[in-house]
């Protein structure tokens, strides 16, 4: 009964709005771009959150990172081009075994000499990274194994030239032949292919996409550690026109993982203390995921605030714009107030008219920006090369705050509808 | 006392208009008047006589500043807000000069205009409706819009309106103002024909000969009635 009523006071709604239809049509406009704002925006920025949280992730959340950086004053005062110089700097095999020992929580250390070098089979040749390190590495980085297997203790022990490849290397030096057959060649060795690994995050989209910085994350090539000590040897010159640099760098980045993510937090300072202790220069740093990944989500809160704002301010135009429509409307239809009152219609059910149709636009509006705001998103992300999320909550709280929209600013040209005398009402022309 | 049969029984009714620090007016002055079922009363007068404030008490569109209505036996001079609208909506049927019907309703809708604000199905009185428009000889129009209507057709819509609720009179203003000679007779034809069937009607009107159709005629001057002119002897109530 009550909701034969609703319904039919909802139609007779829409046949009021029918009548202007234009109007009706610009009126939403309003709220249709402010609740497809709302939701496209969320969704921007719920995908580049996303994409910072899964890149620290891939860290893993467990893990503390330590980075051996080139000190600045050192570079500065060899800044002239004074050849042959050698410096010395970085994470020492000794610091591995310190932090393992002494820092309590510590699930294990891998240490991780990384060196850039050209890698070649036959005609094929690309630079990449080359990295030396322990057979734990396929555990902590994440790395799954598609083919062979990983490094083991017996490479390690006996340095021997074996080495595990990433799946996009792979493809590019063997595009014809089984990688598992042969060997290939860095700097003047070779290495026999023991097994092709694939990285945790995809890496093969990303570098198609073109946004990679720095190295190719897939032209990774895995050593034993023993074996890039003796083959490459502590101190690695680059050349480069007219002059050589002469680093002398242990280990380029050590990770220590820890039991679990509560340790992480204890165990920062910690590594710090007892790293500077034995670091006369400021030559390491220290990167923590987990921390790296709660800035991350207080930026996502800003700027969710920031577009939420926005996108609020929106909304508030477009309901103001609600308002001025149906204050217009009453004006406009005071003889038909007048009739209805004196066909029986109480005050409320004068109200309930207006109110209602005030919700028809806005939520008709709020249904209309829902598809325009779902759509949005996903032609940002084909044009812009940009990740986009469209959560659930986004367009219930966009849907909702235009249904809400419609109440509150449909109220007073509703209430002032119902306020009109019956007698002038009638008698307006 | 036989007022209990009374439809409208009307005592002493006076309306003043505050006129913002000047003396009020005073549009109704202690006017009385009694209507038995199934009477046509006519009421007339020169602008300025108080006639549309009687019309508006009458309605129950306006409350009288003193004195009391009778409406059917409930006295709706004092009523709030929420019960003037349903005693309008369950006891009067509007007839007004300019039609006034919704212009975004068929013709069957308007009709079923004063049931909704009854809080009745609509479905349940759609063949009552249908009957009332076959009545007023609009059966044939029922999905029309009132702008496709000729304005002697949209005041028998309005008609079948203010029946559709059965109520205990009809008020009718001015209903032939607006329409031409011819479909004015017709509209009155009607009008006739409703009250030859049990129906009380209070016409308001400025034309003598659409008062003449009346049993009673009721002339006001100055916010009194000041004469009453029997054309033909009322119905006698049961």
């Amino acid at each position: 009964m009550i909701s034969f009523q609703l319904a039919s006071t909802i139609r007779l709604g829409i046949k009021s709005l029918m009548l202007h239809k234009l109007r009706s049509a610009l009126t939403m406009l309003g709220i249709i771009f402010g609740v497809c704002s709302v939701i496209a925006m969320l969704a921007i920025g719920e995908g580049a959150s996303y994409e910072a949280q899964e890149a620290i992730k891939k860290l893993g959340s467990n893990n503390i990172l330590l980075r051996s950086v080139k000190p600045a004053e050192q570079a500065r005062a060899q800044g002239g081009g004074q050849r042959g110089s050698q410096l010395k700097y970085g994470l020492t095999y000794l610091d591995g075994a310190r932090l393992q020992t002494t820092i309590p929580g510590v699930l294990r250390v891998l240490p991780m000499r990384i060196i850039r070098e050209n890698v070649r089979f036959a005609r094929n040749e690309f630079p990449c990274q080359v990295i030396g390190t322990l057979p734990s590495y396929a555990d902590v980085a994440g790395a799954a194994v598609l083919r062979g297997r990983f490094l083991c203790y017996m490479d390690e022990q006996h340095k021997d030239n074996v080495c595990v490849i990433t799946t996009g290397l792979a493809q590019r030096l063997f595009p014809t032949d089984d990688p598992l057959e042969h060997s290939i060649k860095i700097d003047t060795f070779y290495y026999r292919v023991v097994g092709i690994v694939q990285e945790r995050s995809q890496p093969e989209q990303r570098s198609q996409s073109g946004k990679m910085e720095g190295q190719p994350l897939d032209n990774n090539v895995y050593i034993p550690l023993s074996t890039s000590r003796t083959r490459f040897g502590e101190v690695l010159i680059r050349r480069s026109a007219g002059s050589f640099e002469a680093e002398e760098v242990q280990l380029h980045q050590v990770t220590v993982q820890m039991r679990d993510t509560s340790a992480v937090e204890t165990a920062d300072p910690q590594i710090r203390s007892l790293l500077d202790h034995f670091h006369d220069q400021n030559d390491f740093e220290i990167l923590v995921p987990l921390q790296l990944l709660r800035q991350a989500e207080q930026t996502k809160r800003i700027f969710n605030i920031v577009l939420g704002s926005i996108a609020a301010i929106s909304l508030l135009v477009g309901g103001i714009g609600i308002m001025n429509i149906m204050l217009a409307n009453v004006t406009e239809r005071t003889r038909e107030i007048g009739v209805r009152r004196a066909l029986g219609a109480k005050r409320r059910d004068i109200t309930r008219q207006f109110l209602v149709e005030t919700v028809v636009l806005s939520v008709g509006g709020g249904l209309i920006g829902v598809v325009a705001g779902v759509i949005t998103p996903f032609v940002v992300s084909q044009l812009s090369d940009m990740k986009t999320i469209v959560t659930v909550w986004s367009v219930v709280l966009a849907f909702g705050i235009s249904g809400a929209v419609g109440i509150v600013f449909g109220l007073y040209p509703a209430r002032a509808a119902a306020r009109l005398d019956p007698i002038d009402a009638l008698r307006h022309e | 006392m036989p007022a209990e049969s009374a439809i409208i029984r009307i005592e002493g009714v006076e309306k003043r208009y505050a006129l913002g620090g000047e003396a009020d007016v005073l549009a109704l002055r202690g006017v009385h008047l009694h209507v038995d079922p199934g009477t046509y009363i006519a009421i007339m007068g020169p602008s300025g006589s108080g006639k549309s404030t009687m019309l508006n008490i009458l309605g129950c569109l306006d409350r009288p500043s003193s004195g009391s209505y009778w409406l059917g036996g409930d006295d709706v001079s004092r009523m709030p807000d929420d019960q003037l609208s349903e005693a309008r909506g369950l006891k009067i049927g509007f007839i007004f000069q300019s039609y006034n019907l919704i212009a975004q309703l068929t013709v069957i809708e308007n009709i079923q205009v004063p049931l909704l604000y009854q809080g009745r199905d609509v479905r349940l009185f759609h063949q009552r409706c249908v009957d009332l428009a076959r009545l007023v000889g609009l059966g044939d129009r029922l999905g029309h819009r009132p702008n496709q209507l000729s304005g002697g057709q949209q005041q028998r819509v309005a008609i079948a309106r203010s029946l559709v609720n059965d109520p205990l009179m009809i008020l009718a203003d001015e209903p032939t103002g607006n329409l031409d000679s011819r479909t004015g007779t017709e509209v009155l034809d009607l009008i006739d024909r409703l009250n030859a069937g049990g129906k009380t009607i209070v016409l308001v009107t400025h034309d003598e000969r659409v008062a003449l159709r009346a049993h009673r005629v009721v002339h006001m001057k100055d916010g009194l009635i000041d004469r009453e002119v029997v054309n033909r002897p009322p119905p006698v109530p049961q």
